[in-house]
């Protein structure tokens, strides 16, 4: 009896161990991959672009504690983003000015000090109400904010903003931040922290509670838990790492302008959460280095790129609400449920056709970039490894041919024949 | 004094009418359909840059028609093949897919028009003072603007009051449920609505195009304050949203004729704050700078106090 009370004892152990291995393995793969990026991408600006990534990481998973858990779609968290950046930047500006001790390192700390400060002011006005009221709220502060910018030119710069230099204070282990790739680890430990400190919260009581509240707060309210607070209390969080990830930003940049506190920022933010996916923790996370990475290069490559950019978030609005890392994940479960052996042919037929299509989409926006915006139409252009003249006809027909067909053979026929495919199996 | 007031409130009344040309067609969209149409200005925008091409080959008065109607087909289609594709998502959806829709509008209207503000101009037959006042001359296209929008307002009331088209579209704005339960279309009614409303939007930019500007920034310009209008006025409510537009219209107009701060208050009492004070920055501040917060901070206030707004007869 004492043999099978070990046993069952060590076989619980062993469950243990592995659920704590599989739930490790993410962060370490993230440790690895987040150590490693360097040896890759070792030119100045693929460092200030991998920099930024992780800035944004942190920005779109605080996002993400309003929107995903708590269900609070905001027009106006860069306010929080860029007020913790300018309290990080005075607080700089004060250090090369006054030699005062505070190391580097924690400079991203100030930022986040400020966020809260904020986020505590704001959040007492906005969080009563949930909904489209609540956004209203959100944007209309976002505007007040920004327009205040032009009020306090001392705290905010002016146009020009506000310069700082990172030498200046000191590092607590002795760590010189003049080369970017000592900074990108710097932004790195901050965001695993950062991260680390998100994820864990939404195991907290208050992480369920939002999500109750976000479901239905009037249950939740008879629970016994205020809905407000329970708002108010995300939404602080939400800005404190905000802000947080405001101070890492002014540490990259040394330079900060009104720009951050603005719309355009607050949509940015929006963007990388949703179209990474909003109902997964790591969506917001794989949104952020997907925005980054097109903003940086994209806009090298192309003059279209916020033609893309609308249309990639329109397209996954429409056909993927659980955004690109849900999509992911869809298709790693129905692999696991076998689906994908009896409808692999399809899968890749549908998809194909698809791409074809996009391809072709892709075309047309780029050669209408060429007729209406290049300097000399008539020079040649050069596209998916030919050379065309955009200014005649049959480049168009030929896009516009393709374009149509593979939207005929996906609609009459692959989507059908993928239907199929899925349905013969859950008859079986 | 007089001279100022007189036009500041003339001004502020023409803005604030833009401001309704604009916002009437969102307060029918947000109340029937509890869409917050974030590409609604886009719509105007749009509108101007139609009636600009339009009116190099067909002239003004043939596109002040013909403009609002190709816009509120426009508006149909992205109803049609759009909103109620993401309508079975929810609220939130719907309102980020405008969200997208508006940075796709702008970048396309980048594409064919290019950076540059459009010469678009007022139109021979208006182009001429009406009356001068103070010894300055008014223009007559500013008379024009305000009579288009004021029969826009009479013909949306006496549509909306007196016509069948529009009880239905009244009795969706508070009982959606039943009116589908009667036997109604509901979603044709939405996209009728909504293409009505775009097309007023449009009607709004062959106006605001040439009174204001006509550029790739003016829908994001125009955007946010189309919903101070909107939330302040209350929902569906065309009256609160007329009310609205002039107030903040005017609002805004005053605080940027007037130089004023609290200063000039202070002085009244015989009270300064001295310059080197923490609260000197806001003391000192002349309200030119605080007149672009001005409309945000009525909508927050209003949020907070009276979330269902002037005229509104239910929250969102």
């Amino acid at each position: 009896m004492n043999t099978t009370q070990v046993q069952t004892g060590a076989a619980a152990g062993g469950v243990g161990r592995s659920i704590w291995v599989r739930r490790l393995w993410p962060w370490l793969v993230a440790v690895v991959i987040a150590m490693l990026l360097p040896l890759l991408v070792t030119s100045n600006h693929g460092l200030t672009m991998i920099s930024h990534m992780g800035v944004m990481i942190i920005f779109a998973l605080s996002y993400n504690m309003l929107l995903g858990n708590t269900g609070l779609l905001s027009f106006g968290h860069a306010v929080y983003f860029g007020l913790g950046g300018y309290m990080a930047m005075h607080m700089l500006r004060y250090i090369e000015a006054t030699g005062f001790g505070m190391p580097l390192e924690l400079l991203p700390v100030v930022g986040a000090l400020g966020g809260l400060l904020f986020g505590l002011i704001f959040g007492a006005v906005s969080t009563r109400r949930a909904g489209v009221v609540f956004a209203m709220i959100s944007l209309g502060i976002g505007e007040m904010v920004t327009a205040s910018s032009l009020m306090f030119t001392g705290f905010f710069g002016g146009e020009a903003g506000l310069f700082g230099n990172r030498e200046a204070p000191v590092s607590l282990f002795g760590i010189d931040y003049g080369p970017g790739r000592n900074v990108y680890y710097l932004v790195a430990v901050w965001a695993l922290i950062a991260a680390v400190i998100m994820f864990l919260l939404r195991q907290t009581p208050l992480g369920w509670m939002a999500n109750a509240v976000r479901d239905n707060p009037e249950r939740a309210q008879f629970v016994g838990y205020s809905p407000q607070m329970v708002r108010f209390f995300q939404f602080v969080l939400a800005a404190t790492f905000a802000g947080l990830a405001g101070g890492l930003f002014i540490v990259v940049d040394e330079i900060i302008t009104d720009e951050t506190v603005g719309m355009i920022q607050s949509g940015l933010v929006l963007l990388s959460a949703y179209i990474g996916g909003i109902g997964f923790f790591l969506g917001p996370v794989v949104g952020a280095v997907l925005v980054v990475f097109l903003e940086s290069e994209l806009s090298s490559i192309t003059d279209a790129w916020l033609l893309y950019f609308g249309l990639l978030f329109v397209a996954v609005v429409m056909f993927a609400p659980q955004g690109l890392f849900g999509v992911a994940y869809q298709q790693v479960m129905s692999w696991r449920a076998g689906e994908w052996v009896r409808s692999f042919h399809a899968r890749l037929y549908a998809t194909s056709a698809m791409l074809v299509f996009v391809l072709a989409l892709i075309a047309v926006i780029e050669k209408a970039y060429h007729v209406l915006r290049h300097w000399n139409p008539q020079e040649p252009m050069p596209l998916f490894f030919v050379t065309i003249d955009a200014t005649s006809m049959v480049p168009w027909l030929v896009s516009f041919a393709v374009m149509a067909g593979a939207l005929a053979v996906f609609f009459l026929h692959a989507r059908p024949l993928l239907r199929r495919a899925l349905d013969s199996g859950e008859g079986a | 004094m007089l001279e100022t007031i007189t036009f500041s409130l003339l001004n502020g009344l023409l803005y604030g009418m833009l401001l309704f040309m604009l916002s009437s067609g969102l307060t029918l969209i947000f109340g029937m359909m509890g869409v917050l149409n974030f590409a609604h200005a886009s719509f105007y925008m749009l509108g101007a840059y139609f009636a600009y091409t339009m009116g190099l080959y067909t002239g003004f008065w043939v596109a002040l028609f013909l403009a609002p109607i190709a816009v509120g087909l426009i508006g149909a289609a992205v109803e049609r093949f759009g909103l109620r594709q993401v309508h079975q998502y929810g609220h939130v959806p719907e309102l980020l897919f405008t969200f997208g829709l508006a940075y796709v509008v702008e970048e396309l209207v980048r594409l064919f028009w290019g950076n540059t503000p459009m010469n678009y101009r007022v139109p021979e037959a208006l182009d001429f003072p009406l009356f001068s006042l103070f010894g300055t001359n008014y223009p007559a296209f500013r008379v024009f603007v305000l009579v288009v929008a004021v029969s826009m307002f009479v013909g949306l009331y006496l549509l909306l009051k007196r016509t069948r088209a529009g009880l239905i579209i009244q009795a969706s704005l508070s009982r959606p449920d039943m009116v589908s339960a009667l036997g109604h279309n509901v979603p044709q009614v939405f996209m009728w609505v909504f293409a009505f409303g775009t097309g007023l939007a449009a009607l709004g930019g062959v106006v605001g195009g040439i009174q204001l500007v006509t550029e790739p920034g003016m829908a994001f310009m125009m955007g946010p304050i189309v919903f101070v209008v909107v939330v302040v006025g209350g929902l569906g409510s065309i009256q609160g949203a007329l009310i609205a537009s002039i107030l903040i219209g005017v609002l805004q107009t005053f605080a940027l004729s007037v130089d004023w701060s609290l200063a000039n208050l202070g002085m009244v009492f015989g009270y300064a704050v001295p310059p080197e004070s923490f609260f000197a920055t806001i003391w000192y501040m002349d309200s030119t700078r605080i007149a672009p917060m001005l409309p945000y901070l009525l909508l927050v206030l209003m949020l907070i106090f009276r979330p269902r707004g002037l005229m509104g007869k239910r929250e969102s």
